[in-house]
């Protein structure tokens, strides 16, 4: 009888010791709602010529994820979202304005062929101005700056040359007079066009437009071959750096919008944190002394498979890379409270077990056997509410789903098995005796 | 105790709780254009949680508020020095700019969070709750009007929806923030309630399979079956009511709501499942053949 309480208690180890393990191993990732950052929700917006598709959308997947892989954030997530949304999710990322403006804009670049408009240009109907400059010519306006004195010219684009598709690589730069601006090489073949364009534009400007803003006009004063260019306009280094960000990783086939943004500083989390602990370790403590106080010695040893499963819940929440969010959290406190469900119907039972006269091991054998119809009815029902919970939710909901269906089956273990084992183990060890059935109940 | 004979009486609480229920949402809904306190979840709209250095009035912040024309936010103090402004969807510059003001009148102010929903996805989340309400009272009701008798089911499932209702009630009547935590914590109430309720029936199954059950009236049997497992209806539940009262007491603003919803849900479960659920089988199960 001795091996096989040896055996038994090498099993707990065993699990403690392999949960233990594996949370060392696999830290469980916390949530934005716990570690703080940035959650965006941006929604797929059709145009004339491109329709949001599966392809159009895996094209914004891919163009969003290489501008942030730039941005160098610790383990973004860009998802997919029913038909025509993306979710992203920054941890540690507070400065959502500048995020917002990398992931949202188009960065769509253009070199629109264009000429000074005549006077009076502004106020000629869009058919006129058609007909002396080709289909799809509109009048725009060029602002910039010398020192302290604006421009404004209006301008005529004509037809886009060239788009940012053409494009083999941008970097920051500074022009002559040490003004932050983006130094730009085209491909071969965008190389080549740029060159046509460029001699067939001499002395007159190319307009230079992203998201169809016009950023600059610079006069072609001479054909370049090189393929090389400068974007210039009155940028901060910032701007610049973000706009060479979004060129590298190319535009986004269709424009979005944002649908949903939510910023949690770290304050926040930190404190609900340090509030669940407390709330955790209260309620754990309540719990374990109730059943220590109504159950005896029974309530003693689901005390301990209650100990174990703790520690097996963050083990598994972990082994399936769980994020854990607040109400993730609050599923875990509140199937520490049901946890104990399964013994409680067990203990009664054994009660009424003894009461009829039986021995101690058959009536432990006939409590769990004949509770287990009912514990297993309660925790399927339970289990059905968080899987609609979990198909049809969102976010941080998904994390309750998850923790309270994770303890509910890890609870169906921990308070049948282990706590059998255990009450096995009294009774072959001869701590508890029939005769004394003070030990289970009053 | 005899449960079983006072049945009228229990019946007439619960009718009572659930009319004030529904007559409080019917009222909310006249008198305040909504049924529910609908959280921007549900409806879309801009949640601000700023924490101040110092102890403001509600009356400051709407001043600032006001200058951006959003004078009609709902503006709730949260913490000692926390404060919540719910307002209409709003572009993150402008908010912004409102921390700006607040900052530069009171000092230091910190930005606990920012939430942003555009009507699409308010939209969306309403459409998603309800369904997962549905999914999740088709899924539990069939498991078990697969598990037990007609006639057991649908007492049970009654039970369910009562306890359902009423804390929905409950939570209008106090316009308590509505939002998907709110469903989350319904579905629980929905998974987690009928446990009392099977076991109660289960012991009822049993003793009916018994020698002997025959010669006792139904009413009876139903009625010792909830005294034998009384102390497990109680027990059950009172563990869950521990942590989710932590949760209420120690847990924080964030999962207020959630605990709340969960602790009247959770007691109403308990209640239903012995003087509703068992008093409604006795009622049925009474014109059968027994």
């Amino acid at each position: 009888m001795k091996n096989i309480n040896q055996l038994r208690i090498l099993i707990m180890v065993g699990i403690v010791a392999v949960s233990v393990f594996v949370i060392y191993n696999l830290p469980i990732t916390l949530g934005l709602d716990l570690q703080g950052g940035t959650r965006l929700v941006l929604e797929g917006i059709p145009t004339d010529k491109v329709s949001v598709s599966d392809d159009s959308m895996s094209g914004v997947v891919a163009v969003i994820r290489n501008r942030i892989d730039s941005l160098g954030v610790t383990e973004p997530t860009i998802q997919r979202k029913g038909r025509n949304q993306v979710v992203v999710e920054l941890p540690g990322v507070q400065d959502s304005q500048r995020a917002l403006k990398i992931i949202g804009d188009t960065a769509l670049l253009e070199f629109v062929e264009a000429e000074w408009a005549p006077a009076g240009a502004e106020n000629m109907p869009r058919n006129k101005i058609e007909e002396i400059y080709g289909p799809g010519a509109y009048v725009d306006i060029v602002k910039s700056e010398r020192g302290r004195e604006k421009y404004e010219r209006p301008i005529i684009l004509k037809k886009t040359a060239l788009t940012g598709a053409d494009l083999k690589g941008a970097w920051p730069g500074v022009d002559q007079y040490g003004n932050p601006v983006v130094d730009i090489e085209f491909n071969s073949q965008g190389a080549n066009l740029f060159g046509t364009v460029t001699a067939r534009s001499v002395n007159k400007p190319l307009a230079i437009l992203l998201d169809k803003k016009v950023i600059s006009a610079p006069n072609v004063n001479e054909p370049i071959p090189s393929g090389r260019a400068q974007i210039s306009g009155s940028f901060s280094i910032e701007e610049v750096q973000d706009m060479v960000i979004k060129l590298k990783a190319g535009s986004l086939p269709i424009p979005v919008k944002v649908v949903e943004t939510r910023i949690v500083g770290p304050t926040l989390g930190k404190d609900s944190i340090d509030r669940s602990k407390v709330a955790g370790l209260i309620g754990f403590a309540l719990v374990v002394a109730f059943m220590i106080m109504y159950y005896r010695l029974p309530g003693m040893m689901a005390d301990v498979a209650l100990a174990i499963y703790v520690v097996m819940v963050f083990g598994l929440l972990a082994l399936i890379h769980t994020t854990l969010t607040l109400p993730g959290i609050a599923g875990i406190l509140l199937s520490i409270g049901m946890a104990v469900d399964a013994n409680v119907l067990i203990f009664e039972r054994l009660k009424e077990e003894l009461r009829e006269g039986k021995t101690l091991k058959m009536s432990i054998d006939a409590s769990f056997t004949r509770a287990f119809s009912a514990i297993l009815d309660s925790n399927v029902t339970t289990i059905m509410a968080a899987v609609a919970l979990f198909w049809l939710g969102t976010g941080t909901i998904k994390g309750f789903a998850v923790t309270l269906t994770v303890g509910i089956l890890a609870s169906m273990f921990t308070a049948i098995t282990v706590t059998r084992m255990l009450m096995y183990m009294l009774v072959d060890s001869k701590i508890l005796k029939s005769a004394d059935s003070k030990l289970v109940y009053k | 105790m005899n449960i079983i004979g006072r049945k009228n009486l229990w019946f007439t609480i619960s009718t009572t709780l659930i009319l004030i229920s529904l007559g409080t949402l019917l009222y909310n809904g006249l008198t305040r254009g909504k049924i529910m306190n609908f959280g921007i979840d549900f409806t879309g709209g801009t949640l601000l949680t700023v924490r101040f250095e110092k102890e403001v009035s509600a009356h400051d912040v709407r001043g600032i508020m006001d200058k951006y024309g959003l004078g009609q936010s709902v503006i709730q103090k949260t913490g000692q020095l926390d404060y919540s402004i719910r307002t209409e969807p709003i572009e993150s510059q402008i908010y912004q700019n409102i921390i700006s003001d607040l900052q530069a009148k009171f000092g230091k102010v910190e930005l606990l969070e920012a939430d942003v929903i555009g009507p699409v996805i308010g939209k969306e989340l309403r459409t998603q709750a309800f369904w997962a309400l549905v999914a999740a009272s088709i899924l539990i009701t069939s498991y078990v009007a697969f598990r037990f008798e007609f006639v057991f089911a649908f007492a049970a499932i009654l039970a369910l929806y009562h306890d359902a209702i009423i804390t929905t009630g409950m939570l209008a009547l106090m316009w308590r923030n509505i939002d998907t935590t709110f469903v989350a914590a319904i579905l629980t109430i929905l998974g987690y309630s009928i446990n009392d309720t099977i076991v109660i029936f289960d012991r009822i199954r049993e003793n009916l399979k018994k020698p002997g059950s025959a010669k006792i009236s139904f009413s009876k049997l139903v009625n010792d079956s909830i005294m034998q497992t009384m102390a497990r209806s109680i027990n059950t539940v009172v563990t869950v009511l521990v942590m989710v009262a932590c949760l209420l007491i120690f847990g924080g603003e964030t999962l207020r709501d959630f605990s709340i919803t969960l602790l009247i849900g959770f007691v109403l479960g308990a209640y239903s499942s012995i003087f509703v659920a068992s008093p409604l089988l006795v009622l049925w199960y009474k014109g059968k053949s027994r």
